[in-house]
């Protein structure tokens, strides 16, 4: 318990090490990693989604998108970086391209099925009070998939943090991972204040997207209890 | 964290050292160098990886299966077991590694702690869903026919939940095969040794490449042996 009590004073000390001035703060670090993470995930978002929420309100392609969601998991993040260290070496560029690869497929998946499974009878009756195409998609379909949807943009958020902090074991400096990679600077205690530090980043992206979530979800489709939790890190079962 | 170059494998050639052209200019695949460090660094990584993965997702399984039949007869249980795997889930592989350490060491130990508490929430959720699916009237019928709940579970509901424990599986299967890479941190074994030595070892690329493409090699073959094993055991599945 002792390194637990050093590492919470290496927080308290904003990532300073005695002896050592010149390194970076733990704000800033954390900052960093946000920022990393941030525009991986806006860039998934603005590709992916689209993509999905089109794909399953034409209910065609099925099979990529399913199956896209099935190859990415065997995608490990730092198997993803590595291949992409050596195609463009290291820096923002092969950490940004990694973060895009493993964060697109499941907000394509998630947006597919998201649409894709909306109750064809709820459809036709937008369609039959002569709703347009998009009027449907926009005013009945958005709205009910918006829990899968979600769920998907909030697992890919997750990942894309996660993979944020590999990123320095392959080199990349500039985020919560590097304290981890540099015990010799940081010591023990550093490395764990950190490993807090980039746990509680993952838990309260998790909770703030999980709240943002719960406020876009129309009344009628909020769920309680256990089936919230549930619906927490929701990643679609495919058989 | 340490650099496993020290205790991981030597690469000889590489950095004008060695005679192989391919190398010294670091090109994308060199396929010399594959052949000759194959039973050396490779294959030992390979099968580390795959003795890891067997472990973890073996524990995982058991722990899983048990919590959700327990949370099944239960069902006040499924909410405090989903929020600490939802937790444990939620917590990036790089940061628990690392918080177990003090604890476990830099040992095989951790890592499989680690990659055992990633499998628990998917074949949780999975399991206590499949069974919570069965249809009531099938359960009524097993009932009627005078089976017990051992025999019920035994016999019907648990064969009905199995295409959902088995998707089950293979999420986490794959899941660890994916984080076992970065477990190598702690245990320096698995796939992800020759891709922290390729990094270390001046961004070596052709190691990089392989080391990579075989973790994700692995992850693709062992969904599509769990695919054929699920046709195999419920073969009552296919006909739909």
């Amino acid at each position: 318990m002792h390194s637990f009590l050093e590492a919470f004073k290496f927080i308290g000390r904003n990532g300073q090490v005695p002896g050592d001035p010149a390194l970076p703060t733990l704000v800033h670090l954390t900052l960093e990693t946000l920022k990393i993470a941030g525009i991986g995930v806006a860039i998934s978002v603005a590709v992916a989604l689209p993509l999905g929420l089109w794909l399953g309100h034409i209910h065609k392609g099925s099979f990529v998108a399913i199956n896209l969601g099935n190859i990415w998991r065997a995608l490990p993040s730092l198997a993803v970086l590595a291949i992409g260290v050596a195609f463009l070496g290291i820096g923002l560029r092969n950490v940004e391209l990694a973060l895009v690869v493993l964060a697109i497929p499941p907000i394509i998946t998630n947006a597919y099925v998201a649409i894709d499974t909306i109750d064809r009878d709820v459809v036709d009756a937008a369609r039959g009070m002569g709703l347009t195409g998009w009027e449907v998609l926009r005013q009945v379909e958005l709205p009910l998939g918006v829990p899968l949807i979600f769920a998907g943009i909030r697992t890919a958020a997750l990942f894309v943090v996660s993979t944020t902090t590999i990123a320095a074991l392959t080199g990349y400096s500039g985020s919560l991972g590097d304290i981890i990679n540099n015990e010799t600077s940081y010591h023990l205690s550093g490395v764990l204040g950190a490993a807090i530090c980039i746990a509680g980043l993952a838990l309260v992206v998790e909770v703030l997207l999980g709240a943002v979530q719960r406020a876009l979800t129309p009344r009628g489709l909020r769920v309680t209890g256990a089936k919230e939790v549930q619906a927490g890190a929701t990643q679609i079962v495919t058989t | 964290m340490i650099w496993l170059a020290a205790g991981g494998p030597v690469i000889p050639t590489f950095g004008g050292r060695g005679a192989f052209a391919c190398e010294r200019a670091n090109r994308l695949f060199c396929s010399d160098w594959v052949s000759r460090n194959w039973s050396s660094v490779l294959w030992p990584a390979l099968r580390q990886h795959i003795v890891l993965t067997l472990i973890a997702v073996s524990i995982g399984f058991v722990i899983a299966t048990a919590l959700a039949l327990l949370a099944y007869r239960r069902g006040w249980l499924e909410r405090p077991v989903l929020i600490v795997t939802s937790i444990l889930y939620t917590i990036p592989s790089l940061a628990l590694f690392e918080l177990l350490e003090p604890s476990f060491g830099l040992t095989r130990t951790t890592a499989e702690i680690a990659l055992v508490s990633y499998t628990l929430l998917i074949m949780f959720r999975n399991t206590l869903t499949g069974l919570r699916e069965v249809p009531a009237e099938v359960r009524d019928a097993a009932i009627g026919m005078g089976m017990g709940p051992t025999q019920t579970l035994l016999r019907v509901e648990l064969p009905l939940a199995a295409p959902a424990i088995i998707a089950g599986l293979r999420i986490a299967t794959v899941t660890v095969i994916s984080l076992a890479t970065v477990a190598s941190l702690i245990d320096n074994a698995g796939l992800g040794v020759p891709i922290l030595t390729a990094i270390s070892n001046d961004v070596f690329k052709t190691e990089l490449i392989v080391a990579g493409a075989m973790a994700v090699g692995l992850a693709l073959a062992a969904d599509a042996l769990l695919v054929i094993a699920q046709r195999i055991l419920t073969p009552w599945t296919r006909a739909g």
